[in-house]
């Protein structure tokens, strides 16, 4: 069922044919890393729950994807880059992506009123947010779309010859797209830098993956391009870390792309607009009890020696970086309407 | 009775090419499926198969013979039973001339002449006036269009190590078309790329590349291919700096042939300049000649935007004048008048401008002296240059080969109309190609694609003069 989070399954098929990445382990982080792992996650979850809540008061427009939920999978994998020479590239559920690399949060919230201070300048919304600054390529509205310019991007690095490596995500709707076959099937020929990362939460707006993949362990997408994947629990964000650093050990060894599934689950609907009929109250509220990933983690940490004072203080700090981000959100201006006829080209002819 | 071998089509639009090697003597006896010669097309150099089985009676074109016109008599063949020895050369007028000017020769047996294509005709070359950005007394050489492009290319990846080429066949087999030949030898496999057949992902991976920093020249075998691939050039190439209010660039060019080859059928003849110039965040050139087709690709792929460059496969194997000129680059969003004119101003582009050319002969010829303009660039359209021939001629016609409906005329009629309303003496008419898909038949084809004939007719028209 999909309601638990992955048990772990053997990424190695009876006979392996050719060289296969090692089953990774959970990564062994101190309580520093790990307080700072569980902080990004808690923003990203209060910063979504501000957002939804911004939304339904009408001040963001549109099309709006949370990634309640997930938010493990975005800390753990990023937490593993280097950030001075990797990029990053995702579909429209990217909010928590994007605080995962520490985007402001006002720049992102700013965005999502559609306003002149946003990451955008307000022209792109939601969906459509990009930071070249933190090699953060967005963002994008059509689905699967990413993979092939994510495997662009890991072009770019070979051809550069700069030792930076692609992060390209989407999910289990994504992944039963042309396009993303014909990038497997490039990215391996070519040897490219790339990690593929299924974010398999379990439905591709409302329809589940059994009712829509013929495969559905999409880990295994990759073997008719020799690509290997790694079934992982995306529920639990050392898990992910732990994921992330085989794979990157993989793709920077020059042994070209791989594929991570993480198994995780989104708490609210496709988007704002979703009902979610398609699955129970109980399916979601059992994941919430038994698999969330910030409790999880927080659980951890109290193991570890950290008070819940001390959990409670950070939880204020938290709260008051999103609540400032809204009213910075709420109050900012919006573009002045000169800006409607800027950036459409970069030159003048 | 012995078997006439002739000269064969080695692609839809070859016209002539040269006889390179014979492979085979007289007195040599073939079966079906023996290489009898190699034939050199401007493309590339193929092997010539027997079908009939027999003696070589007589070799009637030499080795080493250029511009031989498809359909000549290039040897005989004694069947069985024939004495080889006997076998007689057609008569003197049948005898092929390696440098005829005349098409194929008339077949004296009454066969069936080589259909005359409705593309055939759009490919003439006809004088043009001096492009104003080419100073006077500037020596000048005759390169095709072609050869045009790929200078450009090369000239683009020798100065900037960040431009490389990739597509379908555009390596090893030196292109599809011929149009990247010699550079995977200049500038090897990590920048010329032969991808799979895989235009959505390529286009892509072009996308993204460009976005990471590099400056992608992404080949389409023909833009018909690249429907596969409109995604990526219009919502991750057009859309992608004003959605990040103008953080992310994404400097590419999408290139390759576009509009109707010949006798190739509807799937693979359609013109995608409207399609892509009605989208902002693009940049649509679409030359005629050589020199365009050069100036305006370095333009394009120093261009910090994403281009759809539509090249026109007709036009690759014709060769104009293209000034001598280090770095010749010119200016994109400017159109150019190609013949100057007072009556009727005819507004073109690609290879309509050779069909509004070959109009403004004729009607020289009666009196009527038709101002020509080649737009060049679709995206952003040069309205000036349009409006002010209109204020001098009163009259246009605009010349289209691709459909009517939601057309690049469409547009520059409007255009007249909205901001030249006081400036018209007479509708603006569009002379495009009919509105329907492209057929296959050579008689249906010829009907349904934009001529000279209609130019005259819609000119005469709006000058009254009908």
């Amino acid at each position: 069922m999909a309601k638990t989070p992955a048990t772990r399954r053997k990424s190695e098929p009876a006979k392996p044919n050719r060289e296969r990445p090692n089953e990774p382990e959970r990564y062994k982080a101190d309580k520093d890393e790990l307080l700072e792992l569980y902080k990004r996650m808690l923003l990203i979850r209060r910063f979504e729950e501000k957002a939804g809540q911004l939304y339904g008061l009408g001040l963001i427009g549109g099309f709006c994807h949370l990634y309640i939920g997930q938010e493990a999978v975005a800390v753990g994998l990023q937490s593993a880059l280097d950030h001075e020479k990797d990029s990053v590239i995702t579909g429209y559920r990217d909010h928590g992506h994007m605080l995962a690399y520490g985007i402001d949060p006002k720049l992102i919230m700013a965005e999502l009123t559609g306003r002149e201070a946003g990451i955008s300048k307000g022209k792109g919304g939601s969906m459509h947010m990009f930071s070249t600054e933190h090699k953060f390529y967005g963002g994008h509205g059509i689905v699967g779309a990413q993979v092939a310019l994510g495997t662009g991007l890991a072009f770019a690095h070979k051809y550069n010859e700069d030792g930076g490596i692609t992060l390209a995500y989407f999910g289990d709707g994504a992944a039963n797209q042309g396009q993303v076959y014909e990038s497997f099937n490039m990215a391996e020929l070519w040897k490219l830098p790339i990690v593929y990362v299924i974010e398999n939460n379990q439905y591709a707006m409302g329809t589940s993956v059994n009712r829509s993949s013929a495969e559905d362990q999409l880990y295994r997408r990759g073997e008719s391009f020799r690509i290997p994947g790694i079934q992982v629990d995306g529920m639990d964000v050392l898990a992910a870390r732990g994921a992330a650093e085989e794979a990157l050990a993989w793709v920077r060894a020059g042994k070209g792309p791989i594929i991570l599934e993480m198994k995780t689950y989104r708490y609210r609907g496709h988007s704002m607009s979703d009902p979610a009929k398609y699955r129970s109250r109980e399916e979601v509220q059992s994941v919430r009890e038994k698999s969330d990933p910030i409790e999880h983690a927080k659980r951890e940490l109290e193991a570890a020696g950290v008070t819940e004072d001390e959990l409670k203080t950070l939880e204020k700090e938290i709260r008051k970086i999103v609540n400032e981000s809204a009213d910075f959100a709420e109050t900012t201006p919006e573009p002045d309407p000169s800006e409607l006829y800027t950036d459409v080209l970069v030159e003048s002819y | 009775m012995a078997v006439e071998i002739k000269m064969p089509a080695l692609s839809p639009t070859m016209e002539e090419g040269t006889l390179a090697k014979w492979l085979v003597k007289e007195g040599d006896t073939v079966s079906s499926g023996d290489i009898m010669a190699e034939i050199e097309t401007d493309k590339a150099t193929m092997e010539f198969e027997a079908v009939d089985e027999g003696t070589i009676a007589k070799i009637m074109v030499e080795a080493g013979t250029d511009n031989v016109k498809v359909g000549t008599v290039i040897a005989l063949i004694a069947e069985e039973g024939e004495d080889a020895a006997s076998v007689e050369a057609p008569k003197a007028e049948e005898k092929p001339e390696a440098a005829a000017e005349e098409p194929a020769p008339k077949d004296a047996a009454g066969k069936p002449e080589p259909k005359e294509t409705g593309t055939a005709q759009l490919a003439d070359v006809k004088p043009q006036a001096r492009d104003p950005e080419v100073p006077e007394g500037t020596e000048m050489v005759k390169v095709t269009v072609r050869e045009a492009l790929r200078d450009a290319m090369a000239e683009e990846m020798r100065a900037d190590p960040r431009v490389f080429v990739m597509g379908e066949e555009v390596a090893e087999y030196q292109g599809a078309y011929k149009v990247t030949q010699g550079l995977l030898e200049e500038f090897g496999a990590k920048r010329v790329i032969d991808t799979p057949i895989t235009e959505y992902g390529f286009a892509g991976v072009g996308t993204g590349a460009a976005m990471g920093g590099l400056k992608p020249i992404v080949e389409f075998m023909t833009f018909n291919f690249a429907m596969q691939a409109i995604d990526h050039i219009i919502n991750s190439a057009a859309k992608t700096n004003y959605m990040s209010g103008g953080q992310m660039r994404c400097p590419i060019v999408f290139r390759g042939p576009n509009g109707a080859a010949s006798r190739v059928a509807a799937q693979h003849s359609q013109n995608y300049g409207p399609w892509y110039a009605s989208v902002p965040g693009l940049i649509v050139i679409a030359p005629y000649d050589a020199a365009d087709a050069k100036g305006l690709l370095k333009a394009a792929i120093r261009s910090e935007d994403p281009v759809v460059f539509l090249e026109n496969e007709l036009m690759y194997g014709r060769s104009f004048e293209i000034p001598k000129i280090d770095d010749f680059v010119l200016p994109i969003g400017k159109a150019r008048i190609v013949r100057p004119g007072s009556d009727v101003t005819i507004v073109s582009y690609s290879i309509g401008v050779g069909v509004a050319l070959e109009a403004a002969e004729t009607l020289a010829g009666e009196g009527i002296e038709a101002e020509v303009i080649d737009l060049r660039t679709l995206r952003p359209l040069d309205k000036a240059t349009v409006l002010e021939s209109l204020k001098k001629t009163n009259r246009m016609v605009v010349v289209e080969e691709g459909w009517p409906v939601c057309s690049i005329a469409s547009e520059i009629s409007t255009i007249a109309m909205e901001e030249g309303f006081d400036d018209l003496d007479a509708p603006v008419l569009r002379v495009t190609n009919v509105d329907v898909p492209l057929p296959y038949a050579a008689n249906l084809e010829k009907i349904a694609i934009v001529d000279a004939t209609r130019v005259v007719e819609a000119v005469k028209k709006v000058t009254y003069t009908a």
